[in-house]
């Protein structure tokens, strides 16, 4: 792998409530490769949208960064002080949500909202930030930016209003994008153009991305690297293309089992079974262990995230000498069910 | 995990949740504190008021509301006299306490006989719609144009000013308030889906009304009398305030603090006092109302 | 926005008109002939009709009511019974007295009732805000003459700071604005409270903070503005209940406005100067709430259609 931009290791984010402690981000470890996109997958409640909060320490209270490490081009964020962290907020990282329909405030023109990055960051005023918000609106791909600068988001349409989105994260050329279901709630016809203009955006501006999504169609389609997300932790970290070729860990199958693939014969999706457990039911030792199909005593142990010999990872005992199941294939490429 | 990830919970109750039964508001209610203080602290007054009520006739305290005394005049407060004495040397802790029921009793009766009146209008309003529903909204806004104390003012001017006057007034003018609130979640309820369904089956309006629309709708019935309850003591303190209530020497409080205002340079404890007692009374029926709001009806806010 | 102002507008006649009907029915709804309540019971029987005769009493009800409308558009209310001047020379002199204290009232209620709520917002739980909160729920249950006759009592009487009584210099203008305008400051901390409450958990203030801004800009510039709409419903209501408040204010500080001249013209069975002062109140509240629906919907709009 190349030079990492982004190295999170042990993230621990926790949020308390009524004098209990829910471990929503339990032990998070993943890196982003300068200029790649980082896939964080699982489902919702799995940790995967704190983990990013966390990132930018955005995480509101109850909620706080407990334990571990998060080094963005060798700087220690959980350490960085408030005003440096504004610095890289919106300017070094970059993040977009998944609520475009409420994620612009709606008093505020497209324009005058743009503008504030520019001001912050940049020290524009409002004569050169507006330019560069025309600028950066037609980058996107909206049409008359120059009308469009001066509207209100209760103007513009859902997948419109994502862009200006993009826009705003955009804006001052981030080193880091974090972009948290950023198709989700659009329509699927928007959903390729959203996520193919983050790519071509990517190329040119030279950005690496974390892709938070829980749809295996949008990793396979933007990602390079893939962290598998579940209860809080990572249970499978590899490159895209083994992720799809040779799932390791039966969560991660799990999900590639109920997706619909149209380069197979599928007789029937295959959900997984059982519910994400609440958090004062976590399992103490695997946390997939109750729903996995595989499951044998030495599940009862938590397992370690462990380095395979193709350099990915997984945590999983299965992979490990202490296996004391019989012989199991996870992944059976050709009848997936 | 919903709490954690900070992902939006659709509220699914339906608005205004059905009263299971008293032990279970209880529970509830007794999860908030403030709201307890202020259901102690009503409780206490309440017997205070009955035994004040039962004494101004049969002087069991020994001592009348009434009773003048030249010689102790505008005396501070004492051992001899808690609360001191007035311009006429009556003892302002037993007017005070011989006028609690005054004050309670005008809320209470104001407050209910305008739900008595306002909640079937509202009920009419929201249930039937149509033409009805307009000039019943249209004349509550007519009621609406009197702010605050207007209204009542411009009635006790036309009735004259007395207890049973006084009352009627702000009864009226709190018309609109429950005309309102029940206007509102009549058409809530209406609108769900089982309400539609018993309609199909062949229900008819009064039995829809009287066993499923009105229990619905209860809760926000029972918090906004309570918190009137507030309001009202204050307008009726006000009206007679300014003589155009309860008439003296009756011990209302916001007639003594009109007799207290000509000696406040010799006197200040004169107004201290009943002032006080109308803040009391009135916190604790908004701590009260509000804890109640929380506990049975927390989707209600204002 | 043109087509809701003007069917606002539009729904504003048949409430005026349902409120001049009832303004006129305060003098018939009086038990007994008016006329005789005004002369006083031991009235000679010419007094009393030549009150009859001056009111129109003799007229047809529609008759009198049609001359009642027809004259109060035209700013005339006829005169009063004890000293015989225009009610409106009456009003006209008092009317401006009110209105300042309402107003004042009103900014002193915005002011430091916003300002308390976003205190008590922003720092959630801690001291402040629990006192704050606290000292919020005293003052909506405070009545507000007894806090005038409270503030007379110290900061006249005790301190000599203000002047007790009266209205037009600075220190006779201060403690009748604190009481008036007390209650109203505590609504407004409150409602400004939750509303900022509400508003900092939206997704918009997340985005506002990813991008850098600072944190007291995020809460005046991106809370405060969204935080602030549904407030402006609340204050529209207030200068309803300052305007109709001051009629107790006025009589606690002896200032000569509307709301004084009301009670005096009720004790002295003055009906024409009580109608018409009565009237003038009630139209005033009507405007100033289309004023603050409409100015509502314009700032709201932006927000409705989410």
């Amino acid at each position: 792998m190349s030079e990492n931009i982004l190295d999170v290791n042990n993230l621990k984010t926790s949020f308390f409530v009524d004098g209990s402690e829910i471990k929503a981000v339990d032990g998070v470890t993943f890196n982003v490769p300068k200029g790649k996109t980082l896939g964080i997958v699982g489902e919702s409640g799995s940790g995967k949208s704190i983990s990013a909060l966390s990132i930018l320490r955005l995480v509101e209270d109850p909620g706080k960064i407990v334990d571990g490490s998060i080094s963005f081009k060798g700087e220690e964020l959980t350490a960085a002080k408030e005003p440096r962290m504004r610095q890289i907020r919106g300017n070094e990282i970059s993040m977009i949500f998944q609520e475009p329909m409420t994620s612009l405030n709606p008093v505020y023109t497209v324009g005058q909202q743009l503008r504030e990055s520019f001001k912050i960051h940049e020290g524009l005023g409002k004569k050169a930030g507006t330019k560069r918000s025309i600028e950066m609106l037609e980058l996107v791909g909206i049409p008359s930016p120059e009308k469009r600068v001066d509207q209100y988001p209760y103007e513009l349409s859902g997948g419109m209003r994502q862009r200006v989105m993009i826009a705003m994260a955009l804006a001052c050329k981030p080193e880091l994008l974090i972009a948290d279901e950023p198709t989700t709630a659009l329509d699927v016809t928007i959903q390729a153009q959203i996520l193919e203009l983050i790519k071509e955006l990517q190329e040119e501006i030279g950005m690496s991305v974390v892709m938070i999504t829980h749809d295996l169609g949008v990793v396979a389609e933007t990602c390079d690297y893939v962290a598998v997300m579940y209860c809080g932790k990572v249970v499978e970290l590899a490159d895209v293309e083994t992720l799809f070729e040779n799932p390791r860990h039966p969560y991660t199958v799990g999900l590639l089992n109920s997706l619909p693939r149209h380069d197979q014969d599928q007789d029937e999706l295959v959900p997984i079974k059982g519910n994400v457990p609440a958090p004062d039911e976590m399992p103490e030792g695997c946390r997939f262990a109750p729903r996995c199909p595989f499951a044998s005593d030495i599940c009862s142990k938590l397992p370690e995230l462990e380095t395979q010999e193709d350099g990915n990872e997984v945590r999983c005992w299965i992979y490990t000498d202490e296996w004391d199941g019989e012989e199991v294939k996870v992944y059976d490429k050709e009848h997936s069910s | 995990m919903a709490v954690a990830s900070k992902e939006r919970v659709h509220d699914t109750k339906p608005v205004n949740p059905r009263i299971k039964s008293f032990k279970e508001f209880f529970k509830r209610l007794r999860k908030n504190k403030s709201a307890l203080v202020g259901f102690y602290v009503l409780a206490f007054l309440f017997l205070v008021s009955i035994f004040g009520a039962i004494d101004a006739n049969y002087n069991l305290l020994g001592v009348s509301s009434n009773a003048t005394s030249l010689t102790e005049k505008l005396e501070g407060p004492s051992a001899a006299h808690w609360f001191g004495t007035d311009h006429l040397g009556r003892d302002i802790f037993f007017r005070i306490l011989h006028g609690m029921y005054i004050t309670l009793g005008v809320g209470f009766a104001a407050t209910f006989m305008g739900a008595f009146v306002g909640v079937p209008l509202g009920i009419l309003a929201g249930y039937y719609g149509g033409w009805l529903d307009t000039i019943i909204m249209r004349v509550m806004d007519v009621l609406l144009a009197f702010p605050g104390i207007l209204l009542a003012l411009a009635i006790v001017s036309v009735l004259g000013g007395s207890t049973i006057n006084v009352t009627i007034a702000i009864a009226i003018g709190s018309l609109p308030q429950f005309a309102r609130i029940v206007r509102g979640s009549t058409l809530t309820t209406k609108k769900l889906e089982y309400v539609d369904a018993i309609r199909a089956l062949g229900a008819r309006d009064g039995k829809i009304i009287f066993q499923h629309i009105l229990p619905n709708i209860m809760s926000p019935i029972i918090v906004n009398t309570t918190l009137f309850i507030a309001s009202a003591i204050l307008s009726a303190a006000g009206l007679s305030f300014l003589g155009l209530g309860v008439q003296p020497p009756t011990p209302e409080w916001g007639a003594m603090l009109n007799d207290g205002r000509n000696y406040m340079y010799q006197a200040g404890h004169i107004t201290f006092f009943p002032g006080m007692m109308i803040v009391i009374v009135v916190l604790a029926f908004n701590l009260f109302g509000d804890g109640l709001r929380d506990a049975i009806d927390p989707k209600q806010k204002q | 926005m043109t087509t809701f102002i003007i069917r606002r507008v539009l729904q504003l006649i048949p409430v005026l008109i349902g409120v001049s009907i009832l303004v006129f029915s305060l003098m018939h709804l009086t038990p007994g002939n008016p006329a005789v309540i005004m002369a006083g019971e031991s009235a000679p029987e010419a007094t009393v009709a030549a009150i009859e005769q001056r009111l129109g009493l003799n007229d047809p009800l529609y008759v009198q009511y049609w001359n009642f409308l027809t004259n109060a558009l035209q700013l005339d209310f006829g005169t009063s019974i004890r000293d015989n001047i225009p009610v409106m020379s009456h009003i006209q002199a008092r009317f401006f007295i009110t209105l300042e204290l309402a107003i004042y009232s009103t900014i002193f209620t915005v002011v430091l009732g916003v300002l308390a709520g976003i205190v008590s917002a922003v720092k959630r739980y801690s001291i402040s805000d629990v006192s704050l909160m606290v000292v919020t729920l005293f003052g909506l249950s405070m009545p507000n003459f007894w806090l005038g006759l409270m503030l007379i009592q110290w900061f006249s009487i005790e301190l000599g700071w203000f002047a007790p009584t009266g209205w037009g210099n600075l220190d006779q203008l201060v403690l009748p604005v604190i009481a008036l305008g007390t209650a109203g400051a505590a609504i407004v901390a409150r409602m400004t409270r939750s509303s900022m409450l509400d508003v900092i958990t939206q997704d918009y203030i997340r985005t506002a903070r990813a991008k850098g801004v600072k944190e007291r800009v995020v809460i005046f510039r991106h809370a405060l503005k969204n935080a602030l709409i549904p407030v402006v419903t609340v204050v529209g209501l207030q200068f309803g209940y300052l305007l109709a408040g001051s009629v107790l204010t006025e009589s606690v500080f002896a200032i000569n406005g509307l709301g004084r001249l009301i009670i005096d013209s009720i004790l002295q069975r003055d009906f024409p100067v009580v109608q018409g002062a009565v009237l003038v109140i009630a139209v005033t509240f009507v405007f100033v709430n289309l004023l603050v629906d409409i100015s509502y919907r314009m700032l709201n709009k932006r927000v409705d259609l989410n």
